[in-house]
């Protein structure tokens, strides 16, 4: 395994990832801020969140892409396009089973059977995460999808 | 025995009687507690009272959609965080609402067009009375309906909170609180909730239910409706009707976010958040450090004027809304919901007056930084954060307030040439310094960029204060604001808080400014100042004449210009046209109150003043609001709503009295140069 490889290039990839997620929010494409969502588990102050889920995503992004290396490693071959076909799986896990876990996990997360309560919580991603739009899903594959393609194209097996 | 017809007749004759005393005997005392934060019934009105609001809630609502609409524009008043606001009628509908931003589209804009525009009303179902006020010194709104079988009381707010508590509670970006409380007997309410974004151009679709409330999308927002019952759904409207007693509580929350996950309130936590919200405005309003005879409509015009200020940028919008009529059934609708230049000095003079000095920082600061990409050139109005206007369009598928086309939104009065807009800036840096000290460089290099841009610009003709499209002109109010910019600047360097100004030309260009206004602008014929130069039309901008300390109050020509503006553009006692024209538009607000201050100045008119001051408070609406114009005939709202600019100037009145009660310098004079020279203390 390359290490310093799956440093420089998991963490560029998911610096990228991180851009595709702001800017199909800024351009509508979906509602849904990663950063935002995983740092209220830690604060509910919207600005520290958004810094320290910035953080977590980065971190979280850069371990997941050692999965996309063992991967790599274990056909013998990287490139862009199997990068990119395991970003695509990598974001229907996300919006399939790790929006689904969400609410069991985030401390101030509502869950779809919440009623009203004596605390402000927030809402739910639903399935696919469509409570956040309804291209979330698009915002979301194609994100990953170029997450895999650049991380695929640029690392080297040794 | 009053039958309708004559009830309405008397109410309008009435409670337009112009009787200051009179109408805030009735509509305030128990309307407005001064130590509780919210009393749980203060509904206790004499019976002629009672009647009359009967009648006029019959007689004046119009249904549509199962719901009652105004057909006056004083029926409204405004709830807000500082980042949007709503119009409530005085029928618990929010008639018009936009989020995220004063100048995005609507999703309730039943107040241009009852049918498509889209509200959400909460309304006892059978005759009733009402009568409402805000909360003291607050902007949580109650309205108070009494029917034969009981009593009900609907408070609506847009929650805000403390920076602080925001650090340690999730809190919705966007939040429309209600709470209706039966207070006795029974009541039965019809909710109806119609959400028409976009301008009522787009049907939504209303989310199945679920206990997490409705959602609605549209575009890249979410809406979320939380309510404490259940509401069902139909031609996407949510509908209920209920029967309340006597404490029972309901809430609705409706919350609006760009960005996901979105926060949902509890509902059960809404009676802290209202009285969370109503601390934070009295505890806002406490600075106030006005102490004069008019505090509560002062410290009323500062909460409009605070409820109009974008918090996250510091600009001053003009008004929330967009088109309401000039002229009832006429073309005259504009969209005021961006920032004017002009209203610059006034603001600032009216934010430091009051004690506000974080507000007028916030608003100067965004004076000089939205308008650095234009820089030395300054737009006539810009959006909150410092973007030209849109371009106007209209929207035809609305059918206006009572049918006044078209509806408007962007304005093609950005695309204008104003000279007065840099006189106005410079005004109000010049206030500014004086209470709170000098500049840095690259300010002080801005504000002579701007003094460079006028004393090579300012005997070009300019479209000026009043917007007209018929073409530009040499307006005498754009070249005393000329004037203004120089004198203010030549003062600050003197003072020593402006460095490297131009000294030879500014002076030499403030002077030949000068005398060209006393020559051209005077007109013999007329013993009087005029519009323009040459012109025989008088303008109500005349009389600033002498705020600016252009000219002493009390000159011979002031007093004659005053006389003849009075002759020629007052419809009825202290009321101003801005100017004449034919059929005529409304009063002017602010002209009025301009008119005060110029009694104000002038020293032995101050018992005048103060009069002609408690006139024109009768023309505010019962919560103290004040529209663009007034209807000189009927005393009713006219133009676009809460206006800041009439509310600025209700203010700046209110402190010049205080000032000549004091016998303290008037603002302009402490900040000119020029100002003692005027002719009348040359002849002293």
């Amino acid at each position: 395994m390359n290490w310093s490889s799956w440093l420089l290039w998991g963490f560029l990839a998911n610096v990228i990832l991180t851009m595709i997620n702001a800017a199909t929010q800024g351009l509508g494409l979906t509602r849904m801020n990663f950063p935002y969502m995983l740092g209220t588990i830690f604060t509910p102050d919207r600005d520290r969140a958004r810094l320290y889920g910035f953080f977590v995503h980065v971190g979280i992004g850069w371990a997941f892409s050692l999965i996309y290396v063992l991967i790599f490693q274990s056909v013998g071959a990287a490139g862009w396009w199997r990068g990119a076909i395991i970003g695509i799986v990598h974001a229907f896990f996300v919006l399939l089973v790790f929006m689904a876990l969400l609410p069991g996990l985030h401390p101030r997360m509502a869950s779809e059977q919440h009623g009203p309560e004596a605390q402000n919580m927030l809402e739910p991603p639903g399935f696919l995460a469509l409570h956040y739009g309804g291209r979330t899903p698009i915002a979301v594959i194609l994100s990953h999808a170029i997450f895999g393609a650049i991380f695929g194209a640029f690392y080297h097996l040794k | 025995m009053f039958d309708g017809e004559s009830l309405l007749a008397y109410f309008d004759s009435s409670l337009r009687s112009r009787v200051f005393a009179a109408s805030h005997l009735w509509l305030r005392p128990d309307c407005q507690p001064q130590s509780s934060l919210r009393p749980k019934d203060t509904f206790a009105l004499p019976a002629p009272f009672f009647g009359i609001v009967w009648a006029t809630t019959t007689h004046l609502c119009r249904v549509s959609s199962g719901k009652a609409s105004t057909s006056k524009i004083d029926d409204y008043a405004v709830i807000g965080d500082c980042r949007s606001a709503a119009l409530v009628s005085k029928y618990g509908s929010i008639d018009w609402l936009c989020w995220p931003r004063f100048d995005s589209p609507s999703i309730f804009a039943a107040i241009l067009d009852s049918n498509k525009g889209g509200h959400w009303s909460i309304c006892p179902v059978h005759p009733h009375a009402v009568k409402r006020c805000y909360i003291h010194d607050s902007n949580v709104l109650e309205t108070q309906f009494h029917s034969a079988a009981g009593r009900a009381t609907l408070t609506d707010l847009m929650p805000v909170y403390a920076e602080a508590y925001k650090r340690t509670a999730l809190t919705p970006d966007h939040e429309i609180l209600r709470e209706l409380r039966c207070t006795s007997g029974e009541m039965q309410v019809a909710i109806e909730f119609r959400p028409r974004p976009d301008y009522g151009c787009r049907s939504v679709k209303i989310r199945r239910p679920s206990p997490l409330g409705l959602r609605i999308d549209v575009g890249r927002g979410a809406y979320w409706l939380r309510s404490s019952m259940p509401l069902q759904i139909d031609d996407h409207t949510a509908r209920a009707t209920l029967s309340l007693k006597q404490g029972d509580v309901i809430h609705f929350s409706l919350t609006y976010t760009e960005e996901s996950p979105a926060v949902l309130p509890a509902l059960k936590r809404a009676p802290e958040v209202i009285d969370g919200s109503i601390r934070w405005w009295q505890e806002w309003a406490a600075r106030c450090r006005y102490r004069g005879p008019y505090r509560d409509v002062v410290v009323r015009s500062a909460l409009a004027l605070k409820l109009l200020a974008y918090a996250p940028s510091g600009a001053v919008a003009a008004a929330v809304t967009t088109s309401l009529p000039e002229r009832i059934g006429a073309n005259l609708n504009w969209d005021y919901r961006y920032c004017w230049l002009r209203d610059a000095s006034l603001t600032i003079r009216a934010l430091l007056g009051l004690g506000y000095f974080g507000e007028a920082e916030s608003f100067l600061t965004w004076l000089l930084h939205a308008t650095r990409l234009t820089q030395p050139q300054l737009r006539v109005l810009y959006t909150v954060f410092g973007q030209i206007a849109p371009r106007e369009k209209e929207l035809p598928h609305l059918s206006g307030f009572l049918d006044s086309r078209p509806v408007r939104v962007g304005n093609g009065a950005r695309g204008q040439f104003q000279l007065d807009i840099y006189g106005e800036v410079i005004e109000a840096t010049a206030q500014y310094a004086e209470y709170l000290g000098g500049f840095d460089k690259t300010t002080q290099r801005v504000l002579i960029g701007f003094g460079e841009y006028v004393a090579q610009h300012w005997q070009e003709p300019d479209e000026g204060i009043w917007e007209p499209r018929t073409g530009r002109t040499q307006n005498t109010h754009s070249k005393l604001m000329c004037w203004t910019a120089l004198d203010r600047l030549l003062a600050l360097n003197d003072k020593g808080r402006l460095h490297g100004v131009p000294r030879d030309l500014f002076t030499r260009t403030r002077d030949r400014i000068r005398e060209e206004i006393e020559t051209k602008a005077w007109n013999d014929g007329l013993h009087s100042y005029v519009s323009t130069f040459g012109g025989d039309e008088m303008d109500a901008t005349l009389l600033r004449l002498a705020w600016y300390g252009f000219e002493h109050a009390d000159s011979e020509r002031m007093t004659g210009t005053y006389k003849r503006i009075c002759q020629q553009l007052s419809p009825a006692d202290s009321l101003l046209y801005r100017y004449r024209r034919e059929p005529p538009e409304g009063a002017f607000g602010v002209c009025g109150f301009w008119g005060v201050e110029h009694l104000a100045l002038c020293e032995r008119t101050l018992d005048q003043a103060h009069k002609a001051f408690k006139h024109l408070l009768t023309y505010q609406n019962d919560v103290g609001l004040y529209a663009e114009e007034v209807d000189p005939q009927t005393g009713n709202a006219l133009g676009n709503f809460p206006q800041a600019f009439t509310h600025i100037g209700l203010i700046s009145a209110a402190l010049t009295l205080a000032e000549q009660e004091r016998g303290q310098e008037h603002p302009a004079i402490q900040v000119g140069s020029d100002v003692k020279s005027s002719p009348m203390e040359a002849k002293a």
